[in-house]
């Protein structure tokens, strides 16, 4: 059970969840959680990869995107509280002056 | 081995169920604190395939920083912003079919893709022995560069964010008494309290946290003066 096409599935089974929670949700802060599941996913593709190919070298890139998706979350959450401030909403179909 | 269900093939299939379970409620549920719960237990499931995968040094990271750092912040954050704006749900039907036709498509894609390709067939190499020697090794020499970029970022980005979410309105602790003066003198005036889009509801914006701690802080130096004097 625990061969490398079962991790590989379990990732992606994690990255459809996120692609559809990008899509669908409309609240900011769960945007964001969709954003870590994405991260989290590809973070364990990189770890069954490391292990299979007896190599540490995905290990040390794991620990990189770690370290990267908590300073994107702090971020990210700063944007959302100044966004939460001017507009009161959290929806992002309410920042109307970001658009475009 | 190959008969029955395993030790390590029981874990496997209750990591999964967690791991996705609760992804899934991390998006769905009712009230975002309880998502937020969620997806630190998300975390976890992620952080248990890892040591499933004989990297417990990345594990333990893992735990540290999701569920350490993210999850108390991303908590943090939501009772921050906790109104009834966290309640409405204003997904319409169609958006919410389309977005799961299109994730279930790009799973069975790359599903498909996996399947097919010979990584059903790939045999395990033998473990590194002295892992977390070697990470520390490719960490301090190889990566070295990107080790000292990656302090910068983190320094970076948390001074961003503290600079992004302080208010303008509002002395830091460490100003001096002249400025808590001058302050003070205008702290009555309709001025001083947010820029114009705060102050448009003031019901809101009394009932939200950032706006009590503001007011809070300017009846306390109200009654420092009123002890001084």
């Amino acid at each position: 059970m625990t061969e490398l096409i079962n991790f590989l599935t379990i990732s992606t089974i994690l990255v459809g969840i996120g692609v559809y929670g990008l899509i669908v949700k409309r609240n900011a802060i769960r945007m964001i959680f969709a954003i870590e599941i994405i991260a989290n996913a590809a973070n364990l593709n990189l770890i069954a990869f490391s292990r299979y190919l007896g190599d540490v070298q995905g290990q040390v890139l794991t620990l990189f995107a770690i370290a990267i998706a908590a300073a994107e979350v702090a971020v990210g959450l700063a944007i959302v509280i100044i966004a939460y401030r001017l507009y009161k909403e959290i929806d992002v179909a309410e920042y109307r002056s970001l658009r475009g | 081995m190959k008969e029955g269900l395993g030790m390590v093939d029981s874990i496997f299939i209750g990591l999964s169920v967690l791991t996705i379970g609760s992804a899934l409620f991390a998006l769905e549920s009712r009230e975002i604190i309880y998502g937020a719960i969620s997806l630190a237990i998300s975390m976890l499931g992620i952080a248990g395939f890892f040591i499933l995968l004989d990297s417990p040094f990345v594990a333990m990271f893992q735990i540290a920083v999701y569920v350490g750092a993210v999850a108390v912040l991303v908590i943090f954050i939501v009772m921050l912003v906790r109104t009834q704006a966290l309640f409405s749900s204003k997904e319409d039907r169609g958006r919410q079919i389309a977005g799961l036709i299109f994730s279930i498509l790009m799973m069975i894609g790359i599903g498909i893709v996996l399947l097919s390709s010979e990584f059903s067939k790939v045999e395990s190499n033998p473990l590194v022995d002295k892992m977390v020697n070697k990470i520390g090794n490719e960490m301090l020499t190889y990566y070295s560069p990107a080790f000292i970029l990656l302090a910068l970022t983190l320094a970076g980005s948390i001074i961003g964010a503290l600079s992004l979410a302080r208010r303008e309105d509002q002395n830091s602790d460490t100003d001096n008494d002249f400025a808590a003066e001058e302050s003070l003198k205008f702290s009555n005036s309709a001025e001083g309290y947010g820029n114009s889009r705060m102050t448009e509801d003031p019901h809101v914006a009394q009932d939200d946290f950032l706006g009590q701690k503001s007011q809070k802080k300017r009846s306390f130096t109200k009654l420092g003066r009123f002890k001084i004097k």
